[in-house]
């Protein structure tokens, strides 16, 4: 068993000369969930491409499951940012999900049909989209498009979980059952979840780190200790809010305006 | 209806016909999938000026317009996701380029019929030798769509996942685009440059409205697109008009039809469901 499912060195991210980040050290832990939180163009989604083996560290050093991050990696699975299927995209949620499985190998599928329908079944259940896997996914909703991407992620049985801002294209209910779902099958397959957010306040229940990158840096910490007035407030770089309600639950206050323009 | 088949010349069409149908029908589908509906008429009128230069230098015709169409479809898959939406700059290229075929026109004598011919197909026209360059030309395409049949449409459904997956989405883009640079020059025999939207996109946009099972709408797209041929060509052979009309109104009518029958078949399905 290793220790740490991400362990990042000294680490730096940079587009030619242009830097995105430098200096980050830390370490995610095997089988917990970690929000990655940060104002837009602070290099979320770079930090994902890294993890995935599409970007090459700057400096320093990056170790996913134990390994050098490589493309293709069939432990990780990754939902893509911005993913809301074309309404006219016509293939059906079984189709899609195994895409997930053989996608990337040459050919046809000739052998082996009937495990990886096995396999694809067994992950459309995971996440609850039987009812409408034999419909085209640009039929289907935003909740469903988006538990369908997350059967497809996960159909390889993948030990890694690597989300970019799964909940920005859904409603408060949605996102919260998501959530929940997310949260359940990571702690059912003992899997360890990335997941960029721009709304912590449906994340807190369920999160364990926080991962957050701000002006240049990057640091993690547990929420408790992260989602306070004053270190959001330095994160965004302007005034948020984090309250108490009498459950104790946490809500903040002051980022609507990322929420609702996730992508200006 | 054996009568039809009396003269060399329309044995000839039907062969080359039905080959470019099948070729056609299923390259159709990742064209649709893909949204490159557009580059795709775009190659067949760069093919153009292409066609037009080899005459001009005494060269096949076929010869030119491959040519062309495989070195402009390689330029646009290695723009790959940067060509989405460029739809200002294909056209004022492709314009061009129209306009650079019809100068090469004026400059070869056989100016009308050549023209013509590769504006709307002349399927009527077809040799022994052409039967065989087609179908050999066919099997390239289609062995080529076989090989890369997972991938692509991984990529086609989404690139960024099909990336991360491993999936070199940049090369594939440049080779399907080779592929249907190759299936378009094929298609300009029978229906011309004009009109290759009826052979690749009407059938395959028709089959995604049935179907979103991946093979079950390339085997209706290639079902469709055969029926069309074979169809245009037999109401032809009794008539005066040109085939490439009925096979484009055959493709437009049965596409109308069932964009119109939409609704009607929505609401039987909700009331049997």
């Amino acid at each position: 068993m290793i220790e740490a499912a991400i362990v990042a060195a000294d680490l730096a991210a940079a587009y030619g000369a242009r830097p995105i980040w430098s200096g980050a050290n830390f370490s995610v832990p095997t089988g917990s969930f970690t929000a990655v939180l940060g104002p837009n163009g602070s290099g979320k989604s770079t930090l994902i491409r890294m993890i995935l083996g599409q970007l090459a560290p700057a400096r320093g050093r990056l170790e996913v499951l134990g390994g050098r991050p490589h493309r293709g990696n069939p432990n990780i699975g990754y939902v893509p940012q911005g993913s809301s299927f074309d309404p006219d995209l016509s293939i059906r949620g079984w189709d899609f999900v195994g895409l997930g499985i053989d996608g990337h190998r040459w050919g046809m599928r000739l052998a082996g049909r009937e495990n990886a329908e096995g396999q694809a079944r067994t992950a459309i259940e995971a996440v609850g989209a039987t009812g409408y896997a034999d419909m085209s996914v640009g039929r289907v909703s935003g909740g469903e498009q988006q538990r369908l991407l997350l059967a497809q992620a996960l159909v390889g049985r993948p030990r890694l979980l690597v989300m970019d801002e799964p909940l920005s294209h859904l409603d408060v209910r949605n996102q919260r059952a998501m959530v929940q779902l997310i949260s359940e099958v990571a702690r059912e397959r003992g899997l360890t979840v990335l997941l960029i957010a721009h709304d912590v306040n449906q994340l807190l229940a369920h999160i364990d780190h926080v991962l957050y990158i701000a002006q240049g840096k990057l640091a993690m910490g547990r929420p408790q200790d992260i989602i306070t007035s004053a270190r959001l407030s330095e994160i965004y770089s302007s005034p948020v809010e984090v309250i108490k309600d009498s459950h104790g639950r946490l809500f903040v206050v002051g980022l609507e305006e990322e929420v609702s323009h996730p992508h200006a | 209806m054996l009568e039809l088949f009396r003269y060399d010349f329309m044995v000839h069409a039907f062969e080359a016909g039905t080959i470019v149908a099948v070729v056609a029908g299923a390259i159709g589908y990742f064209v649709v999938l893909r949204g490159s509906a557009f580059a795709a008429h775009a190659l067949s009128h760069i093919g153009f000026a292409g066609a037009t230069g080899a005459v001009v230098l005494g060269l096949s015709p076929i010869v030119g317009l491959l040519v062309f169409t495989v070195g402009s479809g390689v330029a646009i898959g290695a723009l790959g996701n940067r060509i989405r939406g460029r739809d200002v700059t294909i056209g004022i290229v492709l314009a061009w380029t129209l306009g650079l075929g019809v100068l090469f026109l004026s400059l070869y004598r056989g100016y009308a019929t050549e023209a013509y011919a590769l504006l709307f197909g002349q399927i009527l026209g077809i040799s022994t030798a052409d039967v065989a360059i087609t179908l050999g030309a066919a099997v390239v395409t289609v062995a080529g769509l076989i090989a890369m049949y997972r991938p692509l449409l991984f990529s086609s459904v989404d690139e960024d996942l099909a990336s991360a997956k491993g999936v070199p989405v940049t090369a594939l883009s440049i080779a399907f685009m080779a592929v249907l640079a190759v299936a378009v020059t094929e298609a300009v025999q029978v229906v011309g440059v004009l009109l290759i939207f009826a052979l690749i996109v009407t059938p395959a946009a028709i089959a995604v409205r049935f179907t979103s099972r991946p093979p079950v709408a390339i085997l209706a797209g290639i079902g469709l697109a055969v029926a069309f041929t074979w169809a245009g060509l037999t109401i032809a052979y009794y008539s005066p008009h040109p085939v490439s009309f009925f096979i484009t109104s055959l493709a437009f009518a049965t596409y109308l039809a069932v964009r119109l029958s939409e609704p009607i078949r929505d609401r039987l399905r909700k009331a049997a469901g």
